[in-house]
């Protein structure tokens, strides 16, 4: 039996619900379940719990829904609760209340032998700061998560070699972590998560601690391996750049709370609120928006070159520098035209949102 | 009579009282004594059987076969050539001055009980890594078995077991492991967070994590321990001469007696010599575990 249930359900259809959590609360403390109904029903905010209660809100009534085969972004700046919900996904962190559902199974519920089973071949995670086992050599890290399935070692190392070549890192396998730069101690963090087949992947601001260049290169290194594998990544970061380039969609935490969640082009033209305008008020929209952002579906009246629904607003651009007011065609592959866009609503989707005084970001700070 | 002003003298027990409480614990002890001691003779048969075949063992064999056998200990601990010249050197000279034997002696005692201090201990050490309340019950324990002045041990082992290899083994073994305990659990309790946390991420079982993670990383600070406790366990084997533990021990108790000076430094400059042997090669053994934390290849 199980060896039935060791293979995740192959490929649960792109866009279905694969993570499910309902009202999740995480509160540090001496007495989390006292202090629960003070947050839960009347309402107590993460400064009074603290200094008239002397507990920690870590997590304040979080719902979000994850699909499979997304890369699922959460941001936020340091503090907002980031590690703590990913950290609740594979039970690293118990909950106070609420529920998590992965695949319909009630991951709150798993202990003992359930649970590792369910980190052996569920959920993999790679960490900010690696935390590789300094003790054993790239092949064995990559390798580790096998033999920890209980495969053995032969089989384990043949696996991982697989895994070392495809994350770039060939010609290392005896090398020791600490011989290593952080950007391919983070590869080795990469592949070892990989090499497990879980069909999640959890990582927690994996890309922070290194260097721009590399970071660039890591992502990269993530997309090409997504695009291929297909796996559910739930990725945590406080930069927004990484979000916008690498999330399908994305959650914005504050104060452990959820404060916005959407597509990439939502969060940046529809901010909903003055600390999320904030964070995106600094981003190049005309990189980052996409055609399809702003397509409407009036097909009628539109003439000229065909745009890609893909491009991007700068590329777009271009395609208006004759015959500004006419309307283009957009194109998605494999459905023809699908709508039409004009340069009014481009120009619109460029400019800043102007929701309220852009100091919402530095009150957090000092709060 | 006036009654004795107990601001000024100390209101102490009286003698006869004194001499009742001490006699009363004795004779408990007594008795017990003779209700176990033959059951616990019994039972460390098998470790005196293995303290002699180790000793025969070491007198046995030809001279240059044992100094061959340590300097390969030597050269695998440390991979170098300096500690085997150290070692090879250290021992022509100890048979030279006509020590061979003793020397032999203490060596299979501190081996035995070396290994039998590790056996216990670092499973003790383990325990207390994982439990701060058992931690704090045993701590103090260890505190008390380190500072007693090591001749208190050979009281109670010589009232229960007589003279001998098995009561000697007895006190070296509780006057030495403290050290192993102490720092397996430090060890343990310094492995970093993350990559523990880390383990647990990829659904490892306790076992798993314990033998996969824990002691391997702690194991630098063990083998300090480990360290120590020879070193101990050398200082206690001479008092244990006393009662009947030949070996290096045993001049020198003569020598004490007898006002032999030259003896007294000889046998003496052995058991440092052995000191360091010991020290050089579980150190070198320590640094060569750390080596990848600063491998650069
Ligand atoms: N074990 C803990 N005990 C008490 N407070 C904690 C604990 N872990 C996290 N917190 C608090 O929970 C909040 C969220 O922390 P964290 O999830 O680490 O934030 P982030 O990853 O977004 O920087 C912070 O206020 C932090 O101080
Ligand atoms: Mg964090």
């Amino acid at each position: 039996m199980r060896r039935a249930d060791r293979t995740p359900p192959a490929d649960a259809a792109a866009g279905e619900d694969k993570i499910i959590i309902r009202d999740l609360y995480k509160i540090f403390g001496p007495n989390p379940a006292g202090v629960l109904p003070l947050v839960r029903e009347q309402g107590v905010g993460k400064t009074e719990l603290l200094e008239r209660h002397g507990h920690v809100l870590g997590l304040d009534d979080i719902s979000m829904t994850v699909r499979a085969g997304d890369v699922h972004v959460v941001m936020g700046l340091s503090g907002s609760g980031k590690s703590t919900l990913i950290r609740h996904l594979n039970r690293l962190i118990d909950p106070t209340a609420g529920s998590i559902l992965i695949d319909g199974a009630e991951v709150t519920a798993l202990s003992g032998a359930a649970l590792r089973h369910f980190r052996r071949h569920r959920a993999s995670m790679v960490f900010q700061r690696f935390a590789l086992h300094p003790h054993r050599t790239v092949l064995g890290n990559v390798a580790y998560g096998l033999r920890v399935q209980g495969l053995g070692r032969r089989a384990a190392e043949d696996r991982a070699r697989v895994w070392i070549e495809r994350v770039g890192l060939t010609g290392f396998e005896q090398r020791y972590p600490a011989a290593l730069s952080g950007g391919m101690q983070q590869r080795v963090g990469l592949a070892r998560a990989l090499a497990t087949d879980c069909d999640i992947l959890l990582m927690d601001e994996a890309f922070s601690a290194l260097d721009p260049l590399i970071r660039t290169d890591m992502q990269d290194v993530l997309l090409t391996l997504q695009g291929e594998l297909k796996k559910t990544i739930v990725f945590i970061t406080h930069d927004l750049d990484e979000a916008l380039r690498i999330g399908d969609r994305i959650a914005i935490l504050r104060d452990g709370a959820v404060v916005q969640e959407g597509t990439t082009p939502e969060i940046v033209m529809r901010p909903a609120d003055a600390y999320i305008a904030d964070f995106v008020k600094d981003i190049n929209r005309a990189r980052v928006l996409r055609v399809k952002a702003v397509t409407s579906a009036e097909i009628k009246g539109a003439r000229g070159a065909v745009l890609s629904a893909q491009a991007t607003l700068e590329e777009a651009l271009t395609f208006f520098h004759e015959d500004p007011s006419g309307r283009r065609p957009v194109h998605v592959a494999e459905r023809g035209v699908v709508g039409s866009v004009g340069l009014p609503e481009i120009l619109r989707a460029i400019e800043r949102p102007n929701v309220g005084p852009s100091d919402a970001r530095a009150s957090v700070l000092t709060s | 009579m006036a009654e004795p002003n107990w601001l000024i003298d100390f209101p102490a027990m009286d003698d006869e009282s004194l001499r009742a409480f001490n006699r009363a614990i004795d004779e408990a002890y007594r008795a017990f004594t003779r209700t176990y001691g033959a059951a616990i003779e019994d039972a460390f048969t098998p470790l005196l059987r293995l303290m002699v075949w180790f000793e025969q063992l070491l007198l046995g064999a030809p001279w240059w076969l044992v100094i061959l056998a340590v300097a390969a200990l030597a050269y695998g601990a440390s991979r170098g050539w300096r500690l085997v010249a150290l070692v090879v050197a250290s021992f022509l000279l100890i048979g030279y001055l006509g020590m061979w034997e003793d020397t032999m002696r203490t060596m299979a005692m501190i081996s035995v009980c070396t290994l039998i201090a590790v056996v216990v201990g670092i499973p003790i050490g383990i325990l207390l890594s994982r439990s701060d309340r058992l931690k704090a019950a045993v701590v103090p324990v260890l505190d008390v078995m380190q500072t007693m002045p090591s001749f208190v041990y050979l009281i109670p082992v010589v009232m229960l077991l007589g003279l001998g290899k098995v009561p000697g083994l007895m006190a070296v073994v509780v006057y030495a492991i403290p050290p192993v305990i102490r720092l397996t659990d430090l060890g343990i309790r310094l492995v970093d967070k993350e990559v523990l946390e880390a383990t647990d991420a990829f659904g490892a079982s306790p076992w798993q994590r314990l033998w996969g993670v824990q002691v391997p990383l702690a194991l630098p600070n063990i083998m300090a321990g480990v360290n120590q406790t020879i070193m101990m366990a050398l200082a206690m084997v001479v008092v244990a001469s006393m009662i009947g533990v030949k070996g290096l021990g045993q001049p020198v108790l003569r020598a004490v007696t007898n006002q032999y000076f030259a003896m007294g430094v000889l046998n003496g400059l052995a058991v440092v010599m052995l000191a360091i042997i010991f020290d050089r090669v579980t150190q070198s053994y320590g640094r060569r575990l750390q080596r990848y934390r600063d491998e650069t290849r």
